[in-house]
């Protein structure tokens, strides 16, 4: 009765060390995680602000205002009028 | 007690040794007392105290969501700026190098050292917003202690002013300050993340300790704007409002199937990504928010009720002999040309105020109040733009003889540009009103508030107007039928009607079957201020580029290939606008004289 007693309080001793060490594990496997979550997040991020970047860019040279400049000025063209548009039937 | 008496020594010594051990045992008591409230009754509070000292909550900054035109053309872009902020305190420890600190942040030495002084009791104030990365990597590279560098955005607009009204504008913190930006500010805003860390007394980030809230990013939002169309309508509006010597404008171009703003322009007009102060009169997008007489374009409204009442055909005669109507009252309306006897049709066509008047006074106030109602006036438009004005219809009770009349082509009323668009895109969707919309895609149901006959009636007697005799043919589209009507109203100052005009047009393409509804408003014209011929042209030369743009089919398409089904066929039609001087006595549109 008394050797069950002290083995069942040992194993309970070991549980609780296995525990706590498990309990230390797991907070650094956490933190681990949480550091590469943050560097994952900020990558995302950049790579997001980056496409803004480029979105504006594009956007700013494909400014009508500025297509329309260089069509009709450095190119000259110009918008077909009704004599030169052929409806075609489909 | 100088005798010593060798009997009380023993009892002595007891009481000393009591009083020792009492003082003892109080002195621990009051060590266990004291340990007991630290640890256990103020745990709290203390916890509290050492935390706040190395542990903070940091904002996790969110970028605002892009807005996109139609065609995922990006409209408004958040991009990340650096902005440089101090510990004041910090900063003054280490005052020799203040000046250093005012060269690289461009700011005046002793203005800088003056605001750190003044701010000593804060940790935190912003030394300089906005910067480019690399310029606020610069100053950090200084390594002055106390100054460091927070991530912020900043808002791009790279269609500038031609897009500034309908968008809006946020402010420094990137929140919604007007327009759409406003209106979506918490679809597009977001909602900051929280994560505490752990800092040491340097405020370096020693530890993240957890992530408190996550960060959820801003929304993205497609807007209705067809950028090239908004362009369009921004180029031809401009250079109308130059040539005229106007004072200010608008265009309105709808999509009649869904009610999406495809444009929305306004003149004059200021530059989002810059946060000067200009005249706030011009951020006002006058389309939504400022109203105007409607004037003839009124018309399509009151015939519409007429035929509505039953007593009227679009051929009925009326007689506007002679040009004049005398009312109750001795209020005399005039007409600039006396037409004589014309039929309803002709009432739109030239324009006839006596004409509208007289088939007005046939009707009953509260039937024209309905039509008007119903048609969308004096009501916001539920487009959910910010400081939309629901113009001005007064109720039918306190409508007169004259009241009636004058409502009935366009004065003592008062409508937005949006609400005009809205009214004659209900003609142009067969009957069906549906509110105008900011955003593409939205669920936007219609319903039916005029017959579809009538409505199909109306368009035919507005496309008279673009064509001879009708004055408006400057709003010709080539092989396209155009059907809309002009308008000219004094704008009212001071309890009475000035000299100063307002030239409208109000129109729909292709008239068989519309797709797009324009409304041109145009204020102050300077020389010519007939709508035919300030406004009109205006719409035309938008609508050329924007069916086109749109791939809009030609009105009665299939008829062509009757005669040569297998051949490309090049499109010519009667409706060609002409190239000489407008037959300039049907442009008029019934103005007022006093």
């Amino acid at each position: 009765m008394i050797a069950f007693r002290n083995v069942f309080l040992s194993l309970l001793l070991l549980a609780t060390i296995a525990s706590a060490i498990a309990l230390v594990y797991a907070i650094q496997q956490s933190r681990l995680a949480f550091i590469e979550l943050s560097k994952l997040g900020n990558e995302r991020d950049d790579l997001n602000f980056e496409f803004g970047r480029l979105q504006l860019e594009q956007a700013t040279w494909a400014e009508n205002n500025r297509i329309e400049q260089i069509a009709r000025g450095r190119l000259a063209m110009v918008s077909p009028n009704a004599a030169a548009t052929v409806v075609i039937k489909r | 007690m100088s005798s010593a008496n060798p009997r009380i020594k023993p009892a002595n010594a007891r009481t000393r040794l009591y009083v020792v051990l009492c003082m003892l045992g109080l002195a621990s008591s009051a060590l266990v007392v004291r340990a007991v409230d630290l640890q256990v009754v103020r745990k709290d509070f203390y916890q509290e105290q050492g935390d706040a000292r190395y542990l903070r909550d940091l904002a996790i900054p969110v970028s605002r969501g892009t807005i996109f035109d139609r065609n995922g053309e990006p409209l408004a872009v958040s991009t990340p700026v650096e902005s440089i902020w101090a510990n004041p305190s910090e900063v003054l420890e280490h005052a020799d190098r203040i000046g250093e600190l005012a060269k690289a942040t461009g700011l005046d030495e002793d203005a800088l050292k003056q605001k750190l002084i003044e701010r000593s009791d804060k940790e935190f104030i912003y030394l300089k917003r906005h910067l480019n990365p690399d310029d606020a990597q610069a100053i950090l590279k200084l390594d002055i202690p106390g100054i460091a560098s927070q991530r912020e955005f900043k808002r791009y607009y790279p269609s500038g002013e031609v897009i500034a009204h309908v968008l809006g504008y946020t402010n420094i913190d990137d929140r919604g300050q007007e327009g759409l930006e406003l209106a979506f500010d918490d679809w597009l805003a977001g909602k900051p993340g929280v994560k505490r860390v752990i800092r040491d007394r340097m405020g370096h980030e020693v530890e993240n300790v957890e992530l408190v809230r996550d960060a959820q990013p801003g929304r993205d939002l497609t807007v209705s704007i067809d950028r090239r169309i908004q362009y369009l309508a921004y180029r031809e509006l401009k250079a109308a409002l130059a040539e005229h010597h106007a004072s200010s404008g608008s265009m309105v171009i709808l999509d009649v199937p869904t009610g999406e703003i495809l444009a929305m322009v306004n003149q004059p007009s200021f530059n989002p990504n810059a946060r000067t102060n200009v005249d706030p009169s011009y951020r006002r997008n006058r389309a939504v928010t400022d109203v105007v007489e409607p004037g003839s374009t009124m018309k399509a409204f009151t015939i519409s009720a007429a035929l509505e009442s039953g007593k009227w055909k679009p051929h009925t005669p009326v007689d506007t002999t002679p040009g004049s109507l005398t009312l109750a009252g001795g209020w005399t309306t005039h007409d600039v040309h006396n037409k004589g006897l014309i039929d309803v049709t002709g009432v739109i066509t030239y324009s006839s105020n006596v004409g509208a008047a007289k088939i007005a006074l046939t009707m009953t106030r509260d039937h024209m109040w309905d039509v008007y109602h119903r048609f969308g006036l004096g009501e916001v438009t539920g487009s959910g733009f910010p400081g939309e004005s629901p113009g001005f219809l007064p109720i039918a009770k306190a409508w007169g003889p004259v009241e009636q009349a004058t409502i009935a082509y366009g004065y003592g009323l008062n409508v937005t540009p949006l609400q005009l668009a809205q009214g004659y895109a209900t003609i142009a969707n067969n009957g069906r009103l549906r509110s105008p919309t900011f955003v593409k895609g939205a669920q936007n149901p219609d319903r039916a508030v005029i017959d579809p006959e009538i409505a199909a009636q109306m368009r035919k007697m507005l496309e008279t107007v673009i064509v001879p005799p009708g004055g408006a043919t400057k709003a010709q589209v080539r092989n396209y039928v155009v059907a809309g009507k002009t308008g000219t109203s004094r704008t009212a100052a001071g309890g009475g009607y000035n000299k100063k005009y307002v030239s409208l047009f109000a129109g729909m393409i292709p008239s068989s079957a519309p797709r797009l509804v324009g409304v041109v408003v145009i204020h102050d014209p300077q020389g010519a201020y007939y709508g035919a011929l300030v406004a009109a042209p205006v719409f035309g030369k938008v609508m050329e580029d924007a069916v086109r743009l749109l791939d809009i089919s030609p009105d009665n398409v299939q008829n062509w290939y009757t005669a040569a089904p297998d051949t490309g066929h090049t499109v010519r039609t009667g409706r060609q606008a002409p190239d000489g001087p407008v037959d300039m006595s049907n442009v008029d549109d019934g103005v007022p004289e006093e």
